[in-house]
C-alpha cells in the first residue's frame, strides 16, 4: 500500500518526507510498508478506520473542545451539595502549579539520580501522611480508596494468615462491590450491622461474629454517611482480642480535628486523598493510601512501592531508593502479592504540596470550617417539616443525610426543584439504601459560604411544601 | 578490611591448548608437558586481581605457598598472608584441599580459586557451603556453575562482593566428569555438591512493576506446592538440586543432596539410590518422578541423576514426570530447551515435547525437553 | 557553541540544589495557606464544631507537618521538579515499553478547564452532557482502532485493567457454570509482569510460555499448555522485545477451541495503529494504556488509564456504568447483567480520557496510522544505528525488521569490559538521557529496551545514538569513569545499605529521625 502524504503534524517531527526517505535509505528499506514485513496480510487491517477528521489547526481543536465541555454545568457556576465519595474542596493555587510541572507532569520511571526530585516529592508526600495518620509507613499511592480497602484486607488476611473480614456496613456501596470483587474466592465478607440512631457499628453484632478465622474488621470512620464512630478503640480492641487486624477507612480532611485511627487501635489505615489538593475532574482526581506501622510483617505486605531515604556514593546527599523491593515473605494461602501499576503518583505528590501549605493550623482550619458549615446545614434542614434527620444522635463530619419520607416526597422530586434554584441537592440514597426511606446524603465543606446552605434550607423548604 | 583467600591450582588448563581433555592425572599431566604445555592459570588469576587493584588498601590476601599463590601476588606487590604448609613443584589436589580446609578454618571473607571443575571440587569437599567462593575460570572442563565468565569479571565481582552493596549468594552445582569414561567416548557428570557463590542480581532500579522474589523463597513455595499435592500411596523419586532439596526439607528427610532418593506416604523408603535399587523398590503401585535441571546445560536427565536411568523412567511413565525449576533457572537457559541423556537414545527421542514446569506455588511454565 | 554539533555531545549537567526534606525547612508559626472560615453568625449559632464533639474522638496534638511560608513550599517543590528528568525536556526513548511521546499541551489547558475539574461525577445527567459525550466519542474511537465492540473507562491503569478482563473472564465462565473447572490463565513470560500478577490476584493459576529460540511465542507450547482448565491467554503483541507475532489468530484459534478467552494487553499499541487489530486477531477482550499511546501524561507514575474493550458477546461482563446516548442525549448505563461491579471509583480516570480524546481528534485515522509508521520507522532506524555500536547485541529475529521497540543485550560489552547496562544507565544520565533496562524476566541479560515513538526528530534520535556511541566507547577506553557515573546528574549512584533492613529503613521522615536516634543507623 503506497500513500501520499498529504501532511506533516506539529506532533510526528519526522513526517516530513524528505526525512523519511533518509532515514529508510539508513536503514536500506523502501518503505515504511517494508518495515511491517513480519506482520501477515490476513493480519493487515487494510481499511479506513472510521474517525472524524482530525482538527489539525490547534485553535479548530480548542473551538471544538471547549463547545462539548461548554455543555457540562459546573459546582462553581451552581451549588453543589454532592459528596459520597468525591468531594469539593478548596484547592489552593500552588498545588496547581506544581502537578502542572512538566518535569512531574511527563515524569516516569527514571533512576533515584536523575528523578530525585519525584522521589524526594514522594518521600515526602508519605512523609508529611505520616504525620497527620501519626504512622511510620505510608505507600505511593494506589488507584483510589476502593483499591485501597481491597487491599488492605487482603494484606490484612496475609499477616494473620485467615480468610474472612467483618465489613461495616454502613461504607460506600462502590467500595463493598469492588471490595467483593477483589476478594471473592480470596477472603469472605460478612458485613455487621450499625445502630440506626447513631451510625455505629452495632458492636453486640460484632461480637457475634468475631472467630479465629477473622483477618480483620473493617471500618469507615466517618462512614459513608458522614456519621462519626466514636467506638474506635473498643472495635480495635474486639478486633485484637481474637488475633484480628482493626482496618479503618478515614477521611484525611478530617484528621487535623478529628483523632487518627491509628491513636484508637488501627493497624491498617486507608481512603482517599482527593481532598488534598485534587479537583473533583468527574471522578478523575482519586487516589489511595494506605498506612501501617512500621513492622516488618506489615510493611512486606504491601503492593505499592515504598520510597525510602538513603545515602549515595557521595558523604552527605540525601538519596532514596524503594524499601525491600523484593518483598520475600511467602504465604501459602496468598498466591500473589497483588501486583504492582503505574496509578496516581502526581496526586500524591499534589497532596504533600497541600499538606505543607496547610501545616498543622491550617489542617485544624480546615477540619473546624468543615464541622461548623455541615453543623449548620443539619441544623436548618432539621428544622424544617417534612423531613428526618438520620442517624440524629450521630455527630457528623462533613456528610450527614436526610429523609424526605414524612413529606412524602422522593429525593428526585426535591432535586428537581433544587436544580431550578442552580443547586445540586444531596445524593439520592433512595435506590442504594431503601431502609433510610427517601433519603439524600449531603456534603458541606469549607468552600461553603452562609448564604449557599440559607439558600439550599430555602430551597428545599420550598420544594418541600411544593 | 576484608579477608580474601586465593588458591591458584597452577597446572589447571595446561590440558586445553595441546589438545587434552583436563590434567587428572600424573601420567596425562606428564603428556601435557611433554606436548608443550605451560601453565595458564597464573596469568589469569593476576588477570582478576588487576581488578581488586584500587582495593589493596583494604584488603588481605590469606594464600598458599609458591605456586599456588604467593608467586603471583607477590608478583603484584602485594604481600599475602602465606598459609605455613609444603607445596613443592608437583602440586596435587591434597594441597588444594589443605588450603581450603586451612582458610575455612582462619575464616576469609571470600575464597578466590583458579582452576577448573577438579578444583572446585576439591575446594568443596573442605568448605561445603561453610566459606563463599568463586571461581577464576582456567581449567579445560568448567561445567560447575561456580565460575565468572571470565577472568576479568571474577576480579571485579569479588571487589563488588566484599565491598558494595550487599550481593546475593547462591548455591552453584559442582560438577566433574569422570575422565576415563570421557577419554573413552561416554559423557557422565556427576554433581558433587554445592558451593556457595555471590552473584550479581539483575537491576532492579526504576522498575514500574512487578517484584521479584527471592530465589530461596519460590524453591520453598515449589516445594509447597508440590507437597500439598503429593498422593497417598505413590511413591515419588526425587532428583538431586537446591529445588528438589526444599521438598525433602519441608518433609523433613533426611535427604542426600546430590543422590536420587525415593519417597512414599512422607516417609524415606530409599536415599541416594542407585539404578539398580531403584527397579527394586518400585514395585506396581503408582510412582512420578520428581527432576529439576542441574547444571548450566539444562540437562534434566543424565548430568547428576543417572540412576534415574531410561528403564526408570519407562517405568515410571512419561506423564508422571514432574519438573521443577524458578524462574531464574528457566531464564538461566536463555532460551534454549532442556535436554536428556538417559543412556537410551530411542527413550531420549520419547521424552521430547512439551511439559509443564512447576515454577512457583500455583504457577507453571510451559518448557520444551528438545529431541537428542 | 552549545551542543557540539559534530559529536552531538552536551556538557549537560542536570540542576542540582541539595534541597532539605521540607521538615528541615519549617519555621513554626509560618503560614502556606489560610484556610476559610466559617461565618460569624454559623458560629453564633452552632458554637466552634468541635466543643460539641466527645472530646474522645478529637484530635489532641496536632499533626506535626511543617510550617512554611506560601513562597517558600512553591520554591521547595518547584526545585524538586527541576531535579527531575520529564519526557518533556530529554530524548525519552530510554523508557522502552513505556511510550513517552508527547503530551500536547493543548491537552492540559483542555484538563485545567473548569468546565472539566469542578464538575462532580454525581451531578445529573443533563448537567454534564458535555464530558459524556467525550467518553462516548472516545469509546467509539477505540472501536474502530481496536475493531471491539464497547469500552469502559474504569480501570486505572494497564495492571488494573488486566484485573478487569480477568474478572470479566471469571463472570463468563461462572455464567456458563464452568468456573471451577477453569481456573488456569495463560501468559507468556515476555509480558507484562501484571498479566500475570493481576490474574493471580483472582486466585487463577499462570501459565507461562516460554518462547522458543527466536524469542517469540511458542504456539506448540501454547497448543500443549491449553486444557479444560483453560479459562484465558493474555497476551501481548508485538511482545517486549518488539517483534509481532505473526501466528497470533492461530493462538486465539487454539484458545478458543479449547473453550478459553483471549484477552489483548495493548500496551504495545503504539506501532500498530490502524495497521492491525484485535478483532482479526480474535481477541475478546483488551485494553489500552491511556497514558501510553494515547498521549496521556505519565504523571511520575500516574495517574494513567486502562481502556478496558470487550466483543459484544461479552459486554454484559464490563464494569459498571458505561456512558450510552439516546437520541443525542448521553445517560449511564447501570444496566448490565452480569457486570463484575465495580473496580474503580465512579467512571475512571478522566483527565486521561479528556487527553486521549482531544489526541485523537488531532490526528484523525490518518494521522493516528501516520504515528504508527513514524513510530516504527524511528525505531528500525535506532535499531540499525544502536547495532553498529560496539558491545551491543539484540537477540532474536535476526535480520528482520521491528516494530516499535528493540530489547538490546549489552551482555558482549559487559563481558569485554565489565560495564553493563546499570552502569549504562547511570552513565546517560550525565547526558541528560534516560535508559531503562526493562523488568523481568531477565532471559535477555544485560537489557535495555528503547522505545522511539513518533514524537522525536531525526536530530535527537541521532543524538540518543551518539551518546550511547560514547558511552559504549568509554567503557572500553576508561571504564572506570562508566562505573563511577553519574557524574553530573542531581545525585550519585544511591546506596542500598538500609532499603533492605527491617531495623534501618525508613519510608517516612519521622521513621528516619527515630532510627537514627535510636542509634539504628546514621545520619545522612
Amino acid at each position: 500500500m503506497s500513500r501520499n502524504k498529504t501532511r506533516v503534524h506539529p506532533y510526528i517531527p519526522n513526517s516530513v518526507p524528505e526525512v523519511q526517505r533518509e532515514m529508510l535509505a539508513e536503514i536500506g528499506a523502501a518503505s515504511i510498508d517494508e518495515l511491517y514485513q513480519d506482520i501477515p496480510e490476513h493480519l493487515r487491517f487494510r481499511g479506513t478506520m472510521n474517525l472524524p477528521e482530525p482538527l489539525v489547526a490547534e485553535n479548530d481543536l480548542k473551538r471544538h473542545v471547549l463547545k462539548v465541555l461548554a455543555r457540562n454545568s459546573t459546582c462553581e457556576e451552581k451549588v453543589s451539595f454532592l459528596g459520597g465519595g468525591c468531594w469539593q474542596h478548596f484547592v489552593p493555587a500552588v498545588c496547581d502549579e506544581i502537578q502542572g510541572r512538566s518535569e512531574f507532569l511527563t515524569g516516569y520511571a527514571g533512576e533515584p539520580f536523575e528523578d530525585h526530585g519525584r522521589f524526594q516529592a514522594l518521600f515526602e508526600y508519605e512523609s508529611l501522611m505520616a504525620e497527620l495518620l501519626d504512622m511510620d509507613v505510608v505507600n505511593v499511592p494506589t488507584y483510589d480508596w476502593l483499591q485501597a480497602a481491597s487491599t488492605s484486607i487482603r494484606m490484612a488476611a496475609r499477616i494473620t494468615g485467615r480468610s474472612e473480614a467483618l465489613v461495616s456496613d454502613t461504607i460506600a456501596p462502590d467500595r463493598l462491590s469492588a471490595i467483593r470483587n477483589y476478594c471473592r474466592g480470596i477472603v469472605k465478607i460478612t458485613l455487621v450491622s450499625h445502630c440506626p440512631d447513631t451510625g455505629r457499628l452495632d458492636l453486640e453484632h460484632l461480637r457475634g461474629l468475631l472467630s479465629e478465622d477473622v483477618a480483620c474488621v473493617y471500618f469507615e470512620n466517618p462512614s459513608y454517611f458522614g456519621c462519626i464512630d466514636d467506638q474506635g478503640q473498643a472495635i480495635s480492641d474486639l478486633a485484637h482480642d481474637i488475633g484480628a487486624l482493626s482496618v479503618v477507612g478515614a477521611d484525611p480532611i478530617s484528621l487535623g480535628v478529628l483523632k487518627p485511627p491509628s491513636q484508637y487501635g488501627a493497624d491498617i489505615v486507608c481512603g482517599d486523598i482527593q481532598p488534598l489538593g485534587m479537583h473533583m475532574q468527574f471522578g478523575g482526581g482519586q487516589a489511595g493510601f494506605i498506612a501501617t506501622r512500621d513492622e516488618e510483617r506489615f510493611v512486606m505486605e504491601y503492593p505499592s512501592r515504598l520510597f525510602g531515604i538513603e545515602t549515595t556514593s557521595e558523604p552527605g546527599e540525601y538519596g532514596f531508593g524503594d524499601v525491600t523491593y523484593d518483598r520475600t515473605s511467602f504465604a501459602h494461602r496468598e498466591k500473589a502479592k497483588e501486583f504492582i501499576g503505574t496509578a496516581t503518583a502526581l496526586w500524591g505528590i499534589t497532596a504533600g504540596v497541600y499538606l505543607a501549605l496547610a501545616g498543622p493550623q491550617g489542617m485544624k482550619e480546615v477540619g473546624q470550617t468543615i464541622l461548623q458549615n455541615s453543623l449548620y446545614a443539619r441544623k436548618k434542614i432539621s428544622e424544617l417539616q417534612g423531613v428526618q434527620i438520620r442517624f440524629p444522635k450521630a455527630h457528623c463530619f462533613k456528610e450527614f443525610v436526610a429523609d424526605f419520607g414524612p413529606s412524602g416526597k422522593p429525593v428526585g422530586t426535591i432535586n428537581e426543584h433544587l436544580m431550578r434554584e442552580g443547586i445540586f441537592g444531596g445524593l439520592d440514597l433512595s435506590g442504594s439504601f431503601p431502609a433510610l426511606g427517601s433519603a439524600a446524603l449531603f456534603c458541606v465543606t469549607e468552600i461553603h459560604k452562609k448564604e449557599d446552605i440559607d439558600a439550599l434550607v430555602g430551597a428545599v423548604g420550598k420544594a418541600l411544601e411544593a | 578490611m576484608k579477608n580474601l583467600g586465593l588458591i591458584i591450582n597452577p597446572i589447571a588448563g595446561m590440558g586445553g591448548k595441546v589438545g587434552l581433555k583436563g590434567t587428572d592425572g600424573e601420567e596425562t599431566l606428564q603428556r601435557a608437558r611433554s606436548l608443550g604445555a605451560t601453565p595458564e592459570s597464573p596469568r589469569r588469576a593476576a588477570e582478576a586481581l588487576q581488578a581488586l587493584a584500587g582495593r589493596s588498601e583494604d584488603l588481605r590476601f590469606v594464600t598458599a605457598p609458591e605456586s599456588m599463590g604467593e608467586e603471583v601476588l607477590m608478583g603484584l606487590g602485594r604481600a599475602p598472608e602465606v598459609l605455613d604448609m609444603e607445596v613443592g613443584s608437583r602440586t596435587a589436589a591434597r594441597h588444594t584441599m589443605y588450603a581450603a580446609a586451612r582458610m575455612r578454618d582462619r575464616g576469609v571473607d571470600l575464597l578466590l580459586f583458579a582452576g577448573g571443575d577438579g578444583t572446585a571440587r576439591d575446594i568443596l569437599a573442605q568448605v561445603q557451603d561453610q566459606v563463599v567462593c568463586l571461581g577464576i575460570p582456567t581449567g579445560v572442563k568448567m561445567h560447575s556453575a561456580v565460575f565468572a565468565v571470565n577472568p576479568s569479571r571474577a576480579g571485579e565481582l569479588a571487589g563488588q562482593y566484599l565491598f558494595e552493596e550487599p550481593l546475593r549468594t547462591r548455591a552453584a552445582e559442582v560438577m566433574d566428569i569422570d575422565e576415563t569414561a570421557l577419554r573413552e567416548g561416554h559423557v557422565h557428570a556427576r554433581l558433587f555438591g554445592y558451593l556457595t557463590i555471590p552473584y550479581r542480581r539483575g537491576h532492579v532500579q526504576g522498575l514500574k512493576a512487578g517484584s521479584t522474589e527471592e530465589e530461596t523463597t519460590i524453591q520453598k513455595a515449589i516445594a509447597a506446592g508440590i507437597v500439598e499435592n503429593m498422593d497417598a500411596g505413590t511413591t515419588y523419586i526425587i532428583g538431586p538440586g537446591t529445588t528438589t532439596a526444599e521438598i525433602m526439607k519441608l518433609l523433613m528427610l533426611d535427604f542426600s543432596l546430590v543422590g536420587v532418593d525415593l519417597v512414599r506416604d512422607g516417609t524415606l523408603l530409599g536415599r541416594d539410590l542407585s539404578e539398580t535399587d531403584l527397579l527394586a523398590l518400585l514395585g506396581e503401585e503408582p510412582a512420578s518422578i520428581i527432576v529439576t535441571p542441574v547444571g548450566g546445560q539444562g540437562y534434566l536427565f543424565g548430568r547428576g541423576n543417572q540412576p534415574i536411568s531410561a528403564r526408570v523412567i519407562r517405568k515410571v511413565g512419561r506423564d508422571r514426570i514432574m519438573i521443577v525449576a524458578t524462574p531464574n533457572k528457566l531464564s538461566s537457559l536463555r532460551g534454549e530447551p532442556l535436554r536428556v541423556d538417559s543412556g537410551d537414545a530411542v527413550t531420549d527421542r520419547w521424552l521430547a515435547g512439551y511439559y509443564r514446569v512447576v515454577s512457583g506455588y500455583r504457577d507453571r511454565s510451559v518448557y520444551r525437553i528438545a529431541e537428542g | 557553541m552549545g551542543m557540539d554539533p559534530n559529536t552531538r555531545l552536551r556538557k549537560f549537567h542536570q540542576a542540582k540544589w541539595d534541597e532539605p526534606i521540607i521538615f528541615e525547612l519549617s519555621q513554626p508559626g509560618e503560614r502556606g495557606v489560610l484556610m476559610p472560615t466559617a461565618d460569624s453568625l454559623i458560629e453564633e449559632e452552632v458554637g466552634d464544631g468541635l466543643s460539641a464533639l466527645p472530646p474522645d474522638i478529637l484530635r489532641r496534638e496536632p499533626p506535626a507537618l511543617p510550617e512554611l511560608g506560601q513562597m517558600q513550599v512553591l520554591k521547595h517543590f518547584l526545585r524538586l521538579s527541576q531535579e527531575n528528568l520529564g519526557a518533556d525536556l530529554n530524548v525519552d526513548v530510554g523508557q522502552g515499553t513505556c511510550t513517552m511521546k508527547y503530551s500536547p499541551k493543548i491537552n492540559e489547558q483542555f484538563a485545567r478547564s473548569p468546565k472539566f475539574t469542578e464538575v462532580h461525577p454525581l451531578q445529573p445527567e443533563e448537567s454534564v452532557q458535555g464530558i459524556l459525550q467525550i467518553i462516548h466519542e472516545l469509546d467509539l474511537f477505540l472501536r474502530e482502532i481496536s475493531g471491539l465492540d464497547r469500552f469502559s473507562f474504569q480501570p486505572g491503569g494497564g495492571s488494573h485493567a488486566i484485573l478487569g478482563m480477568a474478572s470479566m473472564v471469571r463472570a463468563y465462565h461462572e455464567a456458563r457454570k464452568e468456573a471451577d473447572q477453569r481456573d488456569e490463565i495463560i501468559t507468556t513470560i515476555f509480558s507484562h509482569p501484571s498479566d500475570y500478577s493481576a490474574a493471580s490476584v483472582l486466585g487463577y493459576k499462570v501459565i507461562n510460555l516460554y518462547p522458543d529460540n527466536d524469542g517469540m511465542p511458542d504456539l506448540e507450547a501454547l497448543q500443549a499448555a491449553v486444557s479444560p482448565r483453560t479459562a484465558a491467554l493474555f497476551i501481548t503483541n508485538p511482545e517486549d522485545t518488539g517483534i509481532y507475532n505473526a501466528r497470533i489468530a492461530e493462538f486465539t484459534r487454539t484458545v478458543h477451541e479449547a473453550g478459553g478467552l483471549c484477552g489483548y494487553d495493548q500496551a504495545n499499541a503504539n506501532g500498530i495503529l490502524g495497521i492491525t487489530r484485535a478483532r482479526e486477531a480474535g481477541f475478546d477482550l483488551c485494553f489500552f494504556n491511556l497514558h501510553k499511546t494515547f498521549s496521556s501524561p505519565h504523571g511520575c507514575g500516574g495517574p494513567g488509564s486502562g481502556a478496558l474493550g470487550a466483543t459484544e458477546a461479552l459486554r454484559e461482563f464490563l464494569p459498571v456504568p458505561l456512558v450510552e446516548v439516546d437520541g443525542g442525549r448521553y445517560f449511564l448505563d447501570y444496566d448490565l447483567p452480569n457486570t463484575i461491579g465495580k473496580i474503580r471509583s465512579f467512571y475512571g480516570v478522566m483527565p486521561a480520557v479528556l487527553k486521549a480524546y482531544s489526541w485523537i481528534m488531532a490526528l484523525g485515522a490518518e494521522g493516528l496510522e501516520e504515528a504508527a509508521r513514524v513510530a516504527v520507522l524511528n525505531n528500525n532506524y535506532l535499531f540499525r544505528k544502536v547495532l553498529g555500536i560496539r558491545g551491543a547485541t539484540a537477540p532474536y529475529a535476526e535480520g528482520h525488521h521491528r516494530i516499535e521497540q528493540v530489547r538490546y543485550s549489552w551482555e558482549t560489552l559487559f563481558n569485554e569490559t565489565g560495564v553493563g547496562t546499570w552502569d549504562i544507565t547511570c552513565r546517560l544520565a550525565d547526558f541528560g538521557m534516560h535508559m531503562w533496562s526493562s523488568h523481568h524476566p531477565f532471559i535477555v541479560p544485560e537489557p535495555m529496551t528503547l522505545e522511539p515513538t513518533e514524537s522525536y526528530s531525526k536530530a535527537e534520535l541521532d543524538e540518543y545514538v551518539a551518546v550511547l556511541q560514547q558511552v559504549s566507547k568509554e567503557a572500553y577506553e576508561n571504564p572506570e569513569l562508566v562505573k563511577t557515573a553519574p557524574h553530573r546528574s542531581v545525585t550519585h549512584r544511591p546506596g542500598h545499605d538500609t532499603l533492605d533492613d527491617p531495623e534501618k529503613w525508613a519510608v517516612t521522615w519521622r521513621s528516619y529521625v527515630k532510627k537514627c536516634a535510636q542509634g539504628k543507623r546514621d545520619r545522612i
